[in-house]
Formats: C-alpha cells, sequence, structure tokens
C-alpha cells in the first residue's frame, strides 16, 4: 500500500531525518520527528520547516481570469494588487465550502494553492468553470516543492540565505528570487500563528537548498529543525486556524465556520445568495472556542451538552503545549450560546468534561 | 528497539509481566513512540476486575486515544498514580516508570498464551 503512496520531494530528507512517516490524502508525509510538543515548542521559541509539498499548487492564465476567480471565490479578488495573496474559500451554490485556498497574483498569472485532500475536486470545479473561457489551470503540484518556514527567528534566518529584502514583505504579499539559477516564490505567509514565509520552487531545487535550511542528518543547522504535521495540527489549533475536514466542510458555509472575514456579500460568487439568507435569519450554529477543566483531550465530533441537551459537536481539539490546557473549537447552537447562565460539558471517554467559552484564537502572538 | 524477554505481549501493544502472584502491565515502548506525546492515562479503580480481552484503559496523546487491553483475567491491585501527574513517564520509560497497572491475577496461565518478546518483536518489525 504504502507504495502507491506520492512522495514529496523531501522525501528522502523526512526518512534521513528519522521522520515516522504517515498516509495523509494519499501522500506519504512526516507525522513527527523528535516529538510533537518538542517540535511545537521549537516552532513557538526558533524556527521550524514543514514540508507542505503535498498541497496543490494551481496556476491559472488566461482571458479575465481575474475575474473568473472572483465570481469562483468568496474573497473579493476584484482589483487584486499583484504581489499579494489573498485567503478565500471556494463554495457550492447551497454555500458549502469545497476547500479553503490562497489565492496570489502574479504579474501574468494566478496561482491558487488548495488543500491535498481537496486538489483533485479543486482542478474539477475550475475546469469545469473555465470551460469556454480560454482560461487553463495547470497543475504544478507534482513539478514543484512548497516549504513553510515559521517561528519567531525565520525572518532574521531566512534572510541570510536569500539575495531579496525580507524585511520589507508585509504579510500576505510575496517576492520572487532568483537563487541558484532557479526561481523562488517566497511568501509572507503560514499556519502555525507565528511569523513566516512559505517557498515554493522547482522541485529540482530542493536537493540544493534543502541542507542551506536544515543542514544534515549528522551535521543538523543549529536552529532551523523539520517539524511534522503532528506539530502542524497543535500549532494551527492554538492559533484556532480551521482545517479542511473539520471546521471547514461541504455540510456548512463560510460564514457558519467562523471565517466570515474572508466573504463579501456585496458582491456576487457561488454561493453568496445562500450565504445572504444565512446572515438575514441569523447563523443557528456558531464556530466556538472551548477552554476545557483538566487535561484530557477532546476530538472531533466529541457532543458539546448545555444541561442535558446536545447543542453541538468539537470540530478540534488538543492540549495546548503553550497554554498547558486542554482546547478545543466547536460548532454550537446560537440559542444555547445566547444563554448567559448555560453551562457547557464535551462528552470524553464517557465522561462529562466542564468548558467554558473562550475567544478565538487561544494562542496570539507578541 | 529492545523489546525485554522478562515478560508476555499482546499483539494490541501491551505488556505483562508476573512478578510473583501479581501481573504488572503497561503499553510497549513501540506503542508509546508511535502515539508520541502521552498527555493523559485513564487507568481502573483499584478493586475492579476484568476478563482477559477486555478494555481495562485508555491513554491518551496529543495525536490521538487508544484503549489498554488486558491479557490476563484479575483484579486491580493498584495502579501508577504517578501518571495522573506526570503521563510522559510512558513516552519515557513504558516498560519501567510508566508501568499502569497490577492485577491479582485468578488464573495465571493465561500469561502463557501471550507473545514471547520474540512473537512480538517480529510483530512489529
Amino acid at each position: 500500500m504504502t507504495q502507491d503512496l506520492l512522495k514529496t520531494p523531501l522525501y528522502d530528507a523526512h526518512v534521513a531525518f528519522g521522520a515516522r512517516m504517515v498516509d495523509f490524502a494519499g501522500w506519504s508525509m512526516p507525522v513527527v520527528y523528535t516529538g510533537i510538543i518538542e517540535e511545537h515548542v521549537h516552532t513557538r521559541t526558533a524556527c521550524s520547516v514543514f514540508d507542505v509539498s503535498h498541497m496543490g499548487r494551481l496556476v491559472l492564465r488566461g482571458p479575465d481570469v481575474e475575474r473568473f476567480l472572483d465570481r469562483l471565490c468568496t474573497r473579493n479578488l476584484k482589483g487584486a494588487e499583484i504581489g499579494r495573496s489573498y485567503y478565500s474559500h471556494m463554495c457550492r451554490e447551497d454555500g458549502g465550502i469545497l476547500d479553503d485556498v490562497i489565492v496570489s497574483r502574479f504579474e501574468d498569472h494566478f496561482l491558487v494553492v488548495c488543500n491535498a485532500s481537496n486538489r483533485g475536486k479543486i482542478v474539477g470545479w475550475l475546469n469545469r468553470h473555465a470551460a469556454g473561457t480560454g482560461i487553463t489551470i495547470d497543475d504544478r503540484t507534482m513539478q514543484t516543492a512548497m516549504l513553510a518556514i515559521q517561528g519567531p527567528r525565520t525572518m532574521e534566518l531566512a534572510q541570510q540565505l536569500v539575495p531579496v529584502d525580507l524585511g520589507s514583505l508585509k504579510r500576505y504579499r510575496f517576492t520572487t528570487a532568483e537563487y541558484l539559477g532557479m526561481r523562488f516564490d517566497i511568501f509572507r505567509s503560514g499556519y502555525t500563528g507565528e511569523d513566516g514565509i512559505e517557498v515554493v520552487c522547482p522541485a529540482t531545487a530542493v536537493q540544493m537548498f534543502l541542507p542551506l535550511l536544515v543542514g544534515q542528518k549528522d551535521k543538523p543547522h543549529p536552529v532551523i529543525r523539520f517539524a511534522g504535521l503532528g506539530a502542524r495540527d497543535t500549532l494551527r489549533i492554538e492559533a484556532a486556524m480551521p482545517l479542511y475536514g473539520h471546521e471547514l466542510t461541504e455540510a456548512w458555509d463560510s460564514l457558519t465556520s467562523g471565517q466570515a472575514w474572508c466573504v463579501d456579500l456585496t458582491k456576487e460568487f457561488i454561493g453568496a445568495a445562500a450565504m445572504r439568507l444565512l446572515k438575514e435569519r441569523g447563523l443557528a450554529r456558531q464556530m466556538t472556542g472551548l477552554a476545557l477543566e483538566g487535561k484530557r483531550i477532546a476530538r472531533q465530533h466529541a457532543a458539546v451538552y448545555a444541561g442535558d441537551a446536545q447543542v453541538g459537536e468539537v470540530t478540534s481539539g488538543t492540549l495546548s503545549p503553550t497554554l498547558g490546557s486542554s482546547l478545543a473549537m466547536a460548532l454550537i447552537d446560537s440559542a444555547a450560546l445566547a444563554r448567559q447562565d448555560a453551562a457547557f460539558t464535551v462528552e470524553i471517554g464517557g465522561a462529562r468534561v466542564a468548558a467554558k467559552v473562550t475567544p478565538l484564537p487561544f494562542y496570539k502572538r507578541k | 528497539m529492545s523489546i525485554p524477554t522478562d515478560r508476555r505481549y499482546l499483539p494490541s501493544h501491551e505488556w505483562f509481566k508476573l512478578e510473583g502472584s501479581t501481573v504488572v502491565m503497561g503499553i510497549t515502548q513501540f506503542a508509546a513512540d508511535e502515539l508520541t506525546d502521552i498527555t493523559f492515562v485513564s487507568l481502573p479503580k483499584v478493586g475492579a476486575s476484568f476478563k482477559a480481552g477486555g478494555v481495562i484503559g485508555e491513554v491518551e496523546s496529543v495525536k490521538a486515544t487508544s484503549e489498554i487491553f488486558t491479557g490476563v483475567s484479575g483484579e486491580v491491585v493498584e495502579v501508577n498514580a504517578a501518571l495522573n501527574q506526570h503521563p510522559e513517564a510512558v513516552n519515557d520509560d513504558a516498560f519501567g516508570r510508566g508501568w499502569m497497572i497490577k492485577l491479582k491475577a485468578s488464573n495465571p496461565a493465561e500469561l502463557n498464551a501471550l507473545l514471547t518478546a520474540e512473537q512480538y518483536g517480529a510483530k512489529i518489525a
């Protein structure tokens, strides 16, 4: 079975650095190298490298491609600036979330980065809508690599490696560097709640580039270390960043997912009408932060109760390595949230654990 | 990974060591490593009785929650209370300080039906 899994250009390096590889959306990906908590703390305090090459990288070109994407995305992309990235959702007519994506505008094309698990679906969705428009969708996932370099020391350390000024690069902006004769697109973004960059480069550049970043197994970089998908998950939960299949699903819409900030209801897009109606009627459920008593972890689908009535379910939970407490995001009935006296509990292992509503994100960098 | 030969194993990664008439049990280092950082161990009450093959506890890690099975029948005579405060002891020393439960075995011969270190080692290789 493992032979059928896709491998990123960093696969050999992961194995050399002792990673435990797991099947993630059909890719063999590193879940942990030394320890999830250790890698989490290292990202919060220093600098970690995450292989995110499994994510889909789709290049769109053609006439009116800006308007095309604007109609498929919840975010307003009309007048999108060159050198800027936009977090957005793509939804069905009924508002169900197909994926969350980052759309970046280059001079002569757009790059859409989508989730690995949704790549086939999104490529299909884009092609279906592009039929007859002259717009082409070029899936560059297999020809390129993508690394997320994250943590408070990232900018200082990355600056030593690239010939462009990273200090002047604002959040959600990107720049291009010619380096070792190859093209590197460097985005100031990430999925950890820390400052950092994400780099897209040709798959063939990795062999040359990676040793400069993390060193070799027997001579590792003194600060920059690999971190796996395990730490990526605990980091993004602390930062309350949504994950497809958890906070985001076709079963509900972008407003309900708690990401209304990336939805522009004043423009037309697929799913706009459904979401306008939802907003007018008021959301029946809301994405809510919960702080749980004790150290037990509420997993996805754990039932949330107010008194004896089930009023929601957990979408993600973890024991926060930074805060030391059990945290969860949960989709909870608005009516229950509106009651001042509501005392929530979450079912874990047959027991009811007290949970307090707490603002999101759980963690914000200083 | 070295697997102690002084005890027996279940395919579900628990170990059982006979000490007099008491059986000490825990999960293997392999299981602890697979689970990654262990954050909580749910242990049975002292005095509770379990049948071989039954679920006797639960272990939670940052990554997942797994049930703990007993390979021998008996009554719980002691649990490792230190794990309440320091569940990471299971990661640090699964075959030693990370022990979980002591059972008064009602039929110690049940141990003979469990995997030897060699058999268990072959299973996880």
